[in-house]
């Protein structure tokens, strides 16, 4: 087990900060899961932590020069680079720190990015970054495109989904491909901690990127994240879609530590996955029969998940 | 006390590096720069450094590794070359803006394709516009010195930009040459230790790069601009005080034999060593030939080139850099901008040659001198020439 986790009591109800290190009035749509789940991250975190933004939409909404909503010291270079920006953030404190330059004192150090600068066109950013060990949490908000350039298809956008470059057509039915398992790839790299998390699920959220934090070395908390826009769904049920990827077992919670999988909640009574496309867009021009066959998929890799928990 | 030794260039890079006291250093494999990384990693291994060696899995992230680091209040160090700077050539324009003082060595080198280890300037001048301080070495001594310079100018609060330092690869960067290395104390006594405008404190929290709508897009690269252009009298007092502290003196651009000369040769780097000896050569034999170095690369020293001309008529501009379509090589083009409507201004004739690693020897020195004079009496056809191209 890991040591840094003992003195964690955990948040509930009665705990929850009141701070908010991201303050609200930036400019995300109405309805973005994606702000809701950085906003739930970031009270988990609280003030000690510096921010490494990956381009995307979070990104934009939050610091339109000269406005920000970051209460924390941030900092955006591009697209792909955070987890690379994050280490040599910490490289440099881990200096400074060392040295006698600044007080010695830790500070969280959380790399933040979408689905598609995470799992797509960052992968060996973050790569490097777990593989040397640095003590950085990385956040994946997975909102399953890439929203701020209008809603293209990534490696994380669910099989059958329209999105603008994957739209259904004579010869296509949406995307192609089944998404990509980012978590397990992260996973593959031996660090001490990953887990997933939906913002439905909001203290189980933030115990989680606060255990991502406590870890030393590397930790990543893959987040999913609604985007009414991009989806196509109402912005207030944004909240509800969370409950039902879970429900539905399309976004199972879990967490993998020291290489050991955890069920964070098991779904004995999933709700079949048409609960979960009805009111989004992107899965209406689906038919029975695809729908039937996602409905396969994701009951056996659920069930692998299942198994793996089961391993230790 | 400094001392004299014979030592690689590369070696002396990276001791300059060390004596600066350098605390994060990303670092990526290639040739020729990967002597000064190698010895720098060394230096940590053995505690001669107090420094993080951080083992990057690409340029792209070593130079991204540079801004996280530089932008939390250290002093970075990193060097690269060739396919590698290209790599990087996305983040390269981030620190400028973002005012990350960030230094940077580049063993110059051809671009693939074809692929060649070998030196030429082809991998910095497509990075021409990223928005840094630039110098480049012609010697040993000087790849040493500047090196400290640059730390100096590029963290000096007025300026707060990253800076590069060309030296060229091989040629410059793999031979073993006396260089004198100061000492601890006397470094000390010209570099203080890096105190940042800003950094990323959670006791002062502050948001860097952030998204520049249109409205303030134009300021903000204006801003750097400005300071930019600015730091040239940062860069020229650094070099004074480091004058009157160890006696070597360094301007923006250098003269050789100039006076009474009617037509100058004009390089940057390494080979103006050779084209010194030619210089010599050629005024032995009785010819009015002269040379100048342009030291400073970015910000571009406009009047000190036009002083450093003086009544020359003729200049022959050498690019180690071949931009395929384009009117002329990139140091010919900025030179007949620079003289573009000047009363009185030399006639320039752009010449490339040494790429990917070709000898420009004496002779191709000769060869150009003797063009250009023969173009200064009937305007050449073409815009530029290709000198030292094989017959077959
Ligand atoms: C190197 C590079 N390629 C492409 C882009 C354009 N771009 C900016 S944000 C973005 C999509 C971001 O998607 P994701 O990471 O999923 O974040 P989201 O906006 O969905 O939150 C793209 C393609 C870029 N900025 N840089
Ligand atoms: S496009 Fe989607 S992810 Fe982006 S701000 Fe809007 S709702 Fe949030
Ligand atoms: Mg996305």
């Amino acid at each position: 087990m890991i040591p840094e986790f003992e003195k964690f009591k955990g948040f509930s109800a009665k705990n929850l900060p009141k701070d908010e290190p991201l303050a609200p009035g930036h400019r995300a749509c109405q309805g973005c899961g994606e702000v809701l789940a950085l906003r739930m991250v970031m009270k988990a975190l609280g003030r000690d932590v510096i921010v490494c933004n990956a381009t995307g939409c979070m990104e934009i909404i939050s610091s339109p020069f000269p406005q920000t909503a970051w209460n924390v010291p941030w900092i955006h270079v591009a697209f792909e680079n955070a987890a690379a920006v994050a280490s040599g953030v910490e490289s440099a404190r881990k200096a400074l720190m060392r040295k006698g330059r600044i007080p010695k004192k830790h500070v969280d150090i959380l790399a933040v990015g979408g689905d598609g600068a995470t799992g797509d066109i960052g992968l060996q950013w973050i790569s490097g970054a777990f593989e040397r060990g640095h003590d950085l949490l990385y956040v994946c908000l997975d909102n399953e495109a890439y929203m701020n350039t209008g809603v293209q298809r990534s490696g994380c956008t669910p099989y059958g989904a329209m999105t603008t470059t994957s739209p259904p057509g004579k010869k296509s039915f949406g995307q192609a491909t089944w998404k990509k398992n980012v978590p397990a790839i992260m996973a593959a790299h031996g660090i001490p901690y990953v887990a997933t998390a939906s913002p439905a699920y909001y203290l189980d959220l933030m115990n989680k990127v606060k255990k991502a934090a406590l870890v030393n070395g590397p930790a990543y908390v893959h987040i999913y994240s609604p985007c009414p826009t991009g989806w196509g769904s109402a912005g207030e049920r944004s909240v509800e879609y969370s409950k039902l990827a879970v429900e539905t077992r399309v976004f199972p919670l879990y967490e993998v530590i020291e290489g050991r999988y955890i069920m964070s909640r098991k779904i004995t009574k999933p709700k079949p996955v048409l609960d979960y496309f009805k009111g989004q867009r992107r899965f209406r021009h689906l038919t029975d029969e695809q729908i039937s066959s996602i409905q396969n998929k994701v009951d056996v890799e659920y069930e692998k998940i299942i198994k793996l928990s089961e391993m230790t | 006390m400094a001392k004299r030794v014979g030592v690689e260039v590369s070696i002396a890079v990276a001791d300059a590096v060390k004596l600066a006291n350098a605390d994060v250093i990303p670092a990526y494999p290639i040739t020729p720069q990967t002597h000064i990384v190698e010895h720098l990693s060394d230096l940590v291994a053995n505690g001669e450094l107090d420094a993080e060696f951080v083992p990057v899995e690409s340029e792209h992230a070593a130079m991204s590794c540079c801004c996280g680091s530089s932008a939390a209040g250290a002093r970075t160090f990193t060097s690269s070359s060739s396919q590698g700077l290209s790599l990087m050539s996305e983040i390269l324009y981030h620190p400028g803006p973002m005012r990350l003082p960030i230094v940077m060595v580049v063993a110059n080198r051809a671009l693939a394709a074809p692929i060649s280890i070998w030196n030429d300037h082809q991998d910095i001048m497509v990075q021409r516009d990223i928005g840094w301080i630039q110098t480049f070495a012609e010697n040993g001594q000087e790849a040493f010195d500047l090196t400290l310079h640059a730390f100096r100018v590029a963290e000096d609060r007025r300026v707060s930009l990253p800076m590069i330092v060309n030296i060229d690869g091989f040629t410059l960067s793999h031979v073993i040459e006396p260089i004198e290395i100061l000492s601890q104390e006397e470094v000390d006594r010209f570099l203080p230790s890096f105190k940042p405008r800003v950094r990323l404190d959670v006791k002062k929290p502050v948001s860097m790069g952030p998204v520049g709508v249109p409205e303030v897009y134009t300021e903000a690269k204006m801003a750097h601009n400005e300071v930019l252009k600015a730091s040239k009298k940062v860069v020229v007092q650094a070099w004074k005080e480091f004058a009157d502290l160890f006696g070597r003196e360094y301007h923006p651009v250098e003269t050789y034999r100039v006076d009474d000369a009617e037509a100058l040769l004009v390089t940057m780097g390494s080979i103006s060593e050779t084209a010194m000896t030619a210089v010599d050569a050629m005024r032995d034999k009785g010819e009015k030939v002269g040379l100048v170095r342009i030291r400073l690369w970015r910000p571009f020293p406009g009047p000190e080139f036009r002083k450093a001309v003086g009544k020359a008529q003729v200049l022959a501009v050498i690019d180690r850099c071949l931009p395929p379509g384009a009117v002329c090589g990139p140091v010919g083009e900025e030179l007949r901008s620079l003289f573009y409507k000047v009363p009185g201004a030399p006639k320039i004739f752009s010449f490339v040659a040494g790429l990917g690693g070709r000898d420009v020897t004496v002779e191709r020195f000769n060869e150009i001198v003797s063009k250009a004079r023969a173009y200064a009496k009937k305007r050449p056809t073409e815009n530029y020439e290709v000198i030292g191209v094989r017959e077959q």
